[in-house]
């Protein structure tokens, strides 16, 4: 996954408005498509698109356009979500392989 | 017709871990080999070790393992051996529970290279994690971090 700079000018701009700060808020809880953002926030699709144009460009939300669905995803630049996890998931076997280093010094039972 | 499903999450990563053991790779092998051995650097969460570990070390055999997180949320291991060459390779796919539900499956190699030093030790994992397998602190986590970042250049 590409590293995005994040521009805090662009993010300011894009937290700036309402619509979509709601949009950052429901993506949080999990990625959606740009047509079923639409439905709480009685907007339409494209002004949805356009929104997440600006969210994009911040480097705040993710869209992939797979056929006719584009499904939306939190961004968070240098943040992600995915690199945490992946970083807790290393640090567990890190540990194990620390603890597997402290076995392997001890003189073996046989 | 709009898809009403809820929408899910895949993310995919490959990391891998080296390490370099003074000791033969015969010795590296048995402690993944030896259940006795095993369980004593493969448990996480303290001394008490998992609640349950059992194991049936060969191609095909799987191996289990329970214990608590921190804050008492039940964690599970579940792990199938795909290749095992003795005191070279070892080949396995594990998924992992938290709270009884399964965040992620991955595939595990475990390579052993005799050097004179002892044993070069190489371990990848490619992963795919499932949608909410982060959880809502880690994400909070997150956003209040680029809001701090944001405030302070608001500030300048």
């Amino acid at each position: 996954m590409p590293r995005l700079k994040v521009n805090i000018d662009r993010v300011f701009h894009a937290l700036g408005d309402p619509t979509r700060r709601a949009i950052v808020e429901r993506l949080s809880e999990g990625a959606m498509s740009a047509s079923r953002l639409a439905v709480p926030l009685d907007i339409t699709v494209a002004a949805v698109v356009q929104h997440l144009q600006i969210l994009e460009k911040s480097g705040l939300v993710r869209t992939t356009k797979v056929g006719r669905v584009r499904t939306c995803r939190i961004e968070p630049a240098g943040l992600s979500v995915a690199e945490r996890w992946i970083g807790e998931r290393r640090s567990m076997w890190e540990r194990r392989f620390d603890r597997l280093g402290d076995l392997l010094e001890e003189p073996d039972e046989g | 017709m709009e898809n009403i499903m809820e929408q899910l999450s895949v993310t995919h990563s490959t990391f891998v871990i080296e390490r370099s053991y003074p000791t033969s790779p015969e010795r590296v092998f048995a402690a993944f080999a030896d259940p006795a051995k095993k369980r004593r650097w493969f448990a996480e969460g303290g001394s008490s070790g998992p609640r349950e570990f059992e194991m049936d070390f060969r191609v095909g055999g799987s191996e289990h393992s329970r214990g608590k997180m921190q804050d008492g949320t039940p964690l599970a291991n579940d792990t199938s051996y795909q290749d095992i060459e003795p005191n070279r390779r070892i080949v396995f796919a594990y998924t992992m529970s938290v709270g009884g539900r399964r965040i992620s499956a991955s595939l595990s190699t475990i390579e052993l290279l005799a050097t004179d030093k002892g044993t070069d030790f190489v371990y990848t994992e490619q992963a795919a994690f499932f949608e909410g397998s982060d959880g809502p602190k880690i994400r909070q986590a997150g956003w209040s971090s680029l809001f701090e970042q944001l405030a302070k250049e608001l500030a300048r």
